[in-house]
């Protein structure tokens, strides 16, 4: 094969207070198929929108090379006219549109402003063709599966002349089926000279289809992994063992508070929990999940994108996620009912939401009101508030928590991601919970407010509250938890005690496709 | 600001006056600061005061003074009466991320219900009085119930209740007005407090409902400010909250005394001060109006913070069908007959009304007091331009630029104060 079609040099991405991106070097030869494997907050998705100028030139530093010649994107369109097209996870397709309707959007073909119904058949009818859908091209999108939506996304970008095709986890919500079918379709790309950049989670697909492998850590390039590299018994030096490695040696350079646990009873309980998703019923997000945490004890949830933490969580707090929802849920041995949140929250159950701006906070609403909201009976008599009382309340959550913040009436929506977390945490330990389920709850603060929240979390469990953690950042899990589950596509595929947990034993878990 | 080091670096000041002003730069400027604060946290609010007194101060002047004659402010608060409870309504609904059309066939459904009752059937005033309200929480449940269980937005089904109402109207009175209503009924809507006590050239009871209420609003501020020490919060300092007493007592001796000097108290004006305190506390102080607030601001933080959200706006709703209900019932009074075409435009000026007055657009931002603020807005501009001769098709022009002024302004503010 030849010189590099793709040359990423010396990429380095700074967000407010992050650095996303420092020094990131990425190179793809013409006609390979290259993977970015990376934890979750690696830097991939942020390295793939650096490349296909969401994020425009000027606003990153370093340089790229696309087929030999400087690139400055300026957006999406400018990136999309010299052949890169990304395909995003969250599938870009308007379900209420054609399938052909849709691959020509804001590409139509028309003569003056009028659309050419013909010609776009035609041309959308060859492009399924050619990713081998059957489909007739004046289908809804939203009549058909998700593997065929990702299709039509791939026959969109065929549309535009593609020469890279980037995949930001292609495979993450498709069946074994359907996974199947795409990666066949890459390698068939790959053979008409389209060079693909790939995305994934899923070791087992990587070594399959993969060139090479560039791995990513803490927004740095770790290294660049020949997969055509053998030993002398002709068997791949490139072993599943050998990316995981890659992906998590990193040094511990968090710190946590120290914790001298003391673990009671159980307290909290989860039995055959199934849940369907809302829209493709069909689809298990959460398959017969069975676990237990004990009073004072740190129960952690491992797993990558997609594996069902979120939701496990979300079902099990009041119903508030899926459908077709079934399983048993125990507090202290008796079987409880958590059909709804108010139920939930009756039973002494508290969630902390990964998404504090969309499901934790009122944003446009101050902080004391926001800290009462899951228990303003507490402040209330016969469904009167006292105001006095419940300021009195925010204020004492303000110094014990170390709200960084003028007043209490100051809007949640201009506190720090930290500040916003704390407000969130002082809102469910108003409530008085029994069990705490925090799910990511350090996700985008930076370290010392992350230290201050391990330490609330430690008090909590020293208190005889059951914690459930959630959590992608796997020496956060190491650090924190007396004992781990591992999640993948939706089922329980390990419980690890700390003794014998280790990045690499979780990551290990945490890639094995569906259980064992 | 004021401050001693930042006057040497400039040249000095020219006039005593202002010298003297900086002497105390420190203590005030606290003040200020915190006037400002709260100033710009209730930016809509005090703005919109503002706006309503210049306007009135305008009209007063361009119309020779009759804009503040007691006749014509008496007269005022009755046209006004019933958007102004339309639109504390709406406001709450708005305030839960929603909006009812339906309310101006509501209340002409009522009111068309009312005269058939009372005026076809002889039914006791005070008894369809009630069967009135009840019809109204029917009707609001009825909506409440299709928006909040199944889950249909609220702007189709309450247009959907426009059209459905307005015809029952239509249906109820077979085309025809109906009239007229006995006296007492007739009282709600154009009625004063009785006469009582000596002949004064005054109303002897406004005045002494003046007095009342002043003394009440005085115990309440000291009350409050005693309270909010005691909770260690920041509170005004002291010249500036006797100032704000003063300023109390003055605006309710002023209105008193315009209203004594004519007929007094109109009883619709009681309804309605009945209906802002007990809305304005609600809204305020109670756990189900922190639930609508919650539900407006973020559904779904809301939802998982345990509110019942499903409850919460099919009460919302109900409360809504009551007011259109009893609004229907003032102007069908004031009226003194059930006519077809009663209530048409009311939904839009409430909406209007509750905009001008500090709502969002997109929910969990207003106050019960924004909603009467507005109402008044538009109702001094309708006065005033009918007092100084403009035509309707003018009137409506201007309320459409002040509609559109308020909430640019807002807007703008907001981007203003984010960025």
């Amino acid at each position: 094969m030849a010189g590099p079609v793709l040359e990423m040099r010396s990429i380095t991405k700074t967000f407010p207070g992050v650095k996303a991106l420092s020094d990131v070097t990425l190179t793809v030869a013409e006609g390979e198929v290259h993977a970015i494997c990376g934890e979750n907050g690696a830097g991939k998705s942020t390295l793939m929108k650096v490349l296909s100028g969401v994020y425009p030139h000027g606003s990153y530093e370093g340089e790229i090379l696309f087929r030999g010649e400087t690139c400055e994107f300026r957006d999406i369109r400018a990136s999309e006219q010299r052949g890169i097209v990304i395909i995003h996870q969250e599938l870009a397709l308007v379900p209420y549109l054609s399938i052909a309707e849709n691959i020509f959007l804001g590409n139509e073909h028309s003569t003056r402003g009028v659309i050419s119904w013909n010609e776009t058949l035609r041309h959308a009818g060859s492009l399924l063709k050619r990713v081998g859908l059957t489909d007739q091209p004046s289908t809804r999108v939203a009549d058909i599966g998700v593997g065929k939506q990702q299709l039509v996304e791939i026959a969109k970008a065929l549309s535009k002349e593609v020469k890279l095709l980037i995949l930001d986890e292609p495979t993450a919500a498709l069946n074994d089926e359907d996974s199947r079918k795409l990666l066949d379709l890459i390698l068939e790309f790959k053979e008409h000279g389209i060079s693909c950049i790939i995305i994934s989670h899923k070791l087992n697909e990587i070594a399959r289809v993969a060139d090479s492998i560039t791995i990513l850590r803490d927004g740095r390039t770790i290294e660049t992994l020949d997969m055509k590299a053998t030993d002398e018994d002709g068997g791949s030096t490139v072993t599943e063992e050998r990316i995981i490695r890659g992906m998590v040696g990193r040094d511990l350079d968090h710190r946590f508070p120290e914790r001298e646990p003391e673990i009671g009873e159980v307290a909290f309980a989860v039995e055959d929990w199934t849940v369907h998703h809302p829209i493709d019923q069909q689809r298990k997000v959460v398959d017969g999940v069975s676990l237990n945490v004990r009073r004072g004890e740190i129960v952690g949830i491992a797993g990558l994108m997609g594996a069902g933490r979120t939701e496990l969580a979300m079902s099990v707090f009041g119903r508030s996620y899926g459908r077709g929802i079934s399983g048993r849920v125990y507090l202290d041995g008796k079987e409880i009912r958590t059909r709804t949140v108010p139920e939930a929250v009756g039973h002494g159950i508290a969630y902390v939401t990964e998404d504090r701006k969309h499901y934790g906070l009122n944003l446009i609403d101050d902080i004391s009101r926001n800290i009462s909201l899951s228990a303003l009976s507490k402040v209330a008599k016969r469904g009167v508030v006292n105001q006095h009382e419940e300021a009195r309340v925010a204020e004492s959550f303000r110094s014990t928590m170390n709200i960084k913040t003028p007043t209490v009436f100051e809007t949640t929506g201009k506190l720090s991601g930290g500040n916003q977390q704390k407000v969130v945490l002082s809102k469910w330990i108003f409530a008085g919970p029994e069990v705490l389920i925090l799910d990511e709850p350090t996700r985008g603060i930076d370290v010392g407010a992350k230290y201050e929240i391990y330490t609330v979390i430690n008090d909590l469990a020293a208190q005889g509250k059951a914690v459930v953690f959630i959590s992608s950042e796997l020496p956060e899990l190491l650090g924190m938890c007396d004992r781990i589950y591992t999640m993948s596509a939706g089922r329980l595929t390990g419980e690890i005690p700390r003794e014998s947990a280790t990045q690499e034993v979780l990551m290990r878990h945490m890639t094995m496709d569906r259980g064992n | 600001m004021g401050s001693p080091v930042k006057t040497d670096k400039n040249p000095p000041p020219p006039a005593g006056g202002a010298a003297a002003a900086v002497k105390d730069g420190g203590a005030a400027a606290g003040a200020a600061g915190l006037l400002l604060q709260a100033a710009r946290r209730n930016m809509r609010q005090y703005g919109m005061i503002i706006a309503l007194v210049l306007i009135a101060a305008l009209f007063q002047i361009w119309s020779g003074g009759i804009l503040l004659k007691p006749q014509n402010v008496t007269n005022l608060i009755g046209q006004n009466s019933y958007i102004l409870i339309l639109a504390i309504g709406m406001m709450v609904v708005i305030i839960a991320g929603h909006i009812d059309l339906s309310v101006g066939s509501l209340a002409a459904f009522v009111s068309a219900a009312a005269a058939v009752m009372i005026i076809h059937h002889h039914v006791p005033w005070p008894l369809a009085l009630v069967a009135c309200l009840l019809i109204g929480a029917i009707a609001g449940a009825w909506q409440g119930y299709f928006i909040a269980y199944v889950g249909i937005p609220s702007f189709i089904v309450t247009l959907a209740g426009m059209l459905l109402f307005r015809g029952g109207t239509q249906i109820f009175l077979e085309g025809q007005s109906i009239s007229p209503f006995p006296r007492g009924f007739q009282k709600i809507g154009n009625g004063f407090l009785p006469e009582v006590g000596p002949h004064t050239n005054y109303h002897n009871l406004t005045l002494l409902i003046g007095l009342v209420v002043i003394a009440i609003a005085v115990v309440q501020e000291i009350r409050d400010r005693r309270q909010q020490l005691a909770y260690d919060l920041d509170v005004l300092p002291r010249n500036f909250f006797l100032l704000k007493l003063l300023a109390i007592v003055a605006c309710c001796v002023a209105f008193t005394m315009t209203l004594a000097s004519y007929h007094g108290v109109p009883i619709v004006l009681l309804i309605l001060a009945g209906l802002l305190i007990v809305f304005g506390f609600v809204m305020r102080n109670a756990v189900i109006g922190r639930h609508v607030y919650a539900l407006g601001g973020n559904q779904a933080a809301a939802k998982l913070s345990g509110v019942k959200d499903k409850r919460v706006v099919f009460l919302v709703f109900v409360n809504m069908g009551v007011l259109a209900a009893l609004a229907g019932l003032v102007y069908a009074a004031r009226l003194n007959a059930g006519v077809p075409q009663a209530g048409i435009n009311f939904e839009l000026e409430a909406i209007a009304a509750a905009f001008i007055g500090g709502a969002s657009a997109t929910g969990g931002v207003g106050t019960v007091l924004g909603a009467i603020i507005g109402g008044l807005v538009l109702g001094v501009l309708n006065n005033g331009m009918s007092l100084v001769g403009i035509g309707t098709d003018y009137q409506q022009v201007i309320k459409g630029l002040v509609l559109l002024a308020a909430v640019g302004f807002d807007v703008w503010n907001k981007r203003k104060v984010g960025s």
